[in-house]
């Protein structure tokens, strides 16, 4: 079993994931109470990956941020390197295809706290801010949970992306799905067989987890 | 809610007339379909070949899947549903036919791949004086993967053979098969490419650049073979495509492409 390709994986996911709860708790917060109209416009924008085949986001990810584009350009000047074939343009492709997978999630969990208790914070003094993070999230961390728990697991098994802009380099950008489709190409099922498998358990044990501890009340 | 199933009905009524014409035309003169798991480094030149059958017998029609040759063997190998394989390595069809799928009367080769560089044109890297060795000072390589690509594995014998490839191998990036390879160099995403000449030859392959022909020395033989499966569902098609391939005529078109005659 390749290890290497495990471990790079796991450090994806856990990286798409934080990167997720920085950039996806508060845009689901916004989308949850906002009032602007073009709310619809972002809400769209957040989950068109869900309607896409990985192979156009990968596509395009690839035709505009190679070394020839503006983004190319730009990345090059401050990095000096190239996004496709880098593990830090996995995790790019990674964090806007997973967006949708941990957005939607937070935002109907924000949404469905009772909106009075959340003015009450306001007029008591609370910052907005504030009120988030102890009215709020107190009251929706099964949906966060959730949220963060599908976009570490979806990018686990995220194979068209990677396939499309990784460039299946070990240590790189080889993850496990990769792995096991090259033992699977090469005729070596054993080896395909054992990551298959470890993966299956994986997925059964988080999920099963997450669903233990949302019946209970906030384990802080 | 009561708009959603009339929505519904909508949909379907409109699914049914888009479908009507095509199965309505169907039902005439249908032609024999080949469904052909093909090499991906066939993928101009057996469009090409496909067209020009087709305007001679328009009662067949050839209908090519391309992707790597390891790939496509282990789908066969479960039985995937394919009238003729078309391999850019002869040992995957031979293999076939050594586990007892196919006869060794239906394996047969039909051209010999060739290597070659491919820079972009504004590249810097001096392929035609220096060769393989210009692309010890490249960043990223595309080749196709090694573990069950050919010219993966042509490549990574071409670049050992220079003595180079310690020095190359962690720039190297994988397409899954030959074509994805192309793609990435062809993006501007890899700066240069070890690949088919078949691929980067054709006039279908967008994007200018250069190349170089890697002297057949420098790697095994890629003798491309083919099979016609046992379970084809149109043997007498696939045996026709198989005849204008080997014909003098599809000899000719692929030598056109960039490829060699079969070992004699």
């Amino acid at each position: 079993m390749d290890w290497t390709a495990i471990l790079l994986t796991v450090k994806l996911a856990a990286l798409t994931t934080l990167l997720l709860a920085i950039v996806g708790l508060p845009l689901a917060y916004w989308l949850a109470t906002t009032r602007r109209r073009w709310r619809a416009v972002v809400d769209a924008a957040v989950a068109v990956p869900l309607l896409l085949p990985p192979t156009v986001l990968g596509f395009y990810f690839l035709m505009s941020t190679g070394p020839n584009t503006a983004v190319g350009r730009l990345y090059g000047r401050l990095f000096d390197g190239t996004l496709p074939f880098s593990f830090a343009g996995i995790l790019l492709a990674s964090v806007v295809y997973n967006l949708p997978f941990a957005v939607r999630p937070f935002a109907s969990g924000f949404a469905a706290v009772d909106h009075r208790l959340i003015e009450a914070a306001r007029c008591l003094g609370a910052s907005g801010p504030r009120t988030f993070l102890t009215v709020v999230l107190p009251l929706s961390w099964p949906a966060v949970l959730a949220g963060l728990v599908l976009a570490f697991a979806h990018t686990v098994g995220e194979f068209g992306v990677v396939l499309m802009v990784g460039g299946n380099i070990p240590g790189v950008t080889r993850t496990i799905a990769l792995a096991i489709y090259d033992d699977v190409q090469a005729l070596d099922y054993a080896s395909a067989n054992a990551a298959s498998a470890l993966l299956v358990v994986f997925a059964a044990a988080v999920l099963g987890v997450t669903y233990s501890l949302q019946r209970r009340p906030l384990p802080l | 809610m009561t708009h959603v199933p009339r929505l519904l009905v909508l949909v379907l009524v409109g699914a049914a007339a888009a479908a009507a014409p095509a199965s309505g035309q169907a039902a005439g003169a249908r032609p024999a379909v080949v469904r052909v798991a093909a090499a991906a480094d066939l993928k101009f030149a057996l469009d090409e070949a496909a067209a020009r059958l087709a305007r001679r017998e328009p009662a067949l029609r050839v209908e090519a899947t391309y992707g790597s040759s390891g790939s496509m063997h282990a789908q066969l190998r479960q039985r995937a549903p394919y009238d003729l394989y078309l391999s850019a390595d002869v040992d995957y069809p031979r293999d076939l036919v050594s586990r007892g799928t196919g006869s060794v009367r239906d394996l047969f080769t039909y051209a010999t791949g060739r290597l070659v560089v491919w820079v972009p044109a504004g590249s810097t890297l001096p392929v035609e004086r220096d060769g393989l060795r210009a692309l010890e000072s490249a960043r990223r390589i595309a080749v196709a993967n090694p573990r069950h690509a050919p010219y993966g594995r042509a490549a990574e014998a071409a670049l050992r053979r220079t003595g180079i490839w310690d020095r190359v191998s962690r720039r190297l990036v994988l397409g899954e098969n030959v074509a994805q390879a192309a793609q990435f160099v062809q993006s501007g995403a890899a700066d240069a490419a070890i690949i088919a000449k078949s691929l980067v030859a054709a006039p279908a392959f967008g994007g200018a650049g250069r190349l170089w022909d890697v002297p057949d020395t420098l790697y095994p033989p890629l003798v491309q073979g083919g099979l016609i499966l046992p379970w084809a569902a149109s043997r007498a098609g696939a045996e026709r495509f198989r005849d204008f391939l080997v014909g003098d005529e599809g000899r000719a078109l692929l030598q056109a492409y960039g490829f060699g005659p079969p070992p004699r």
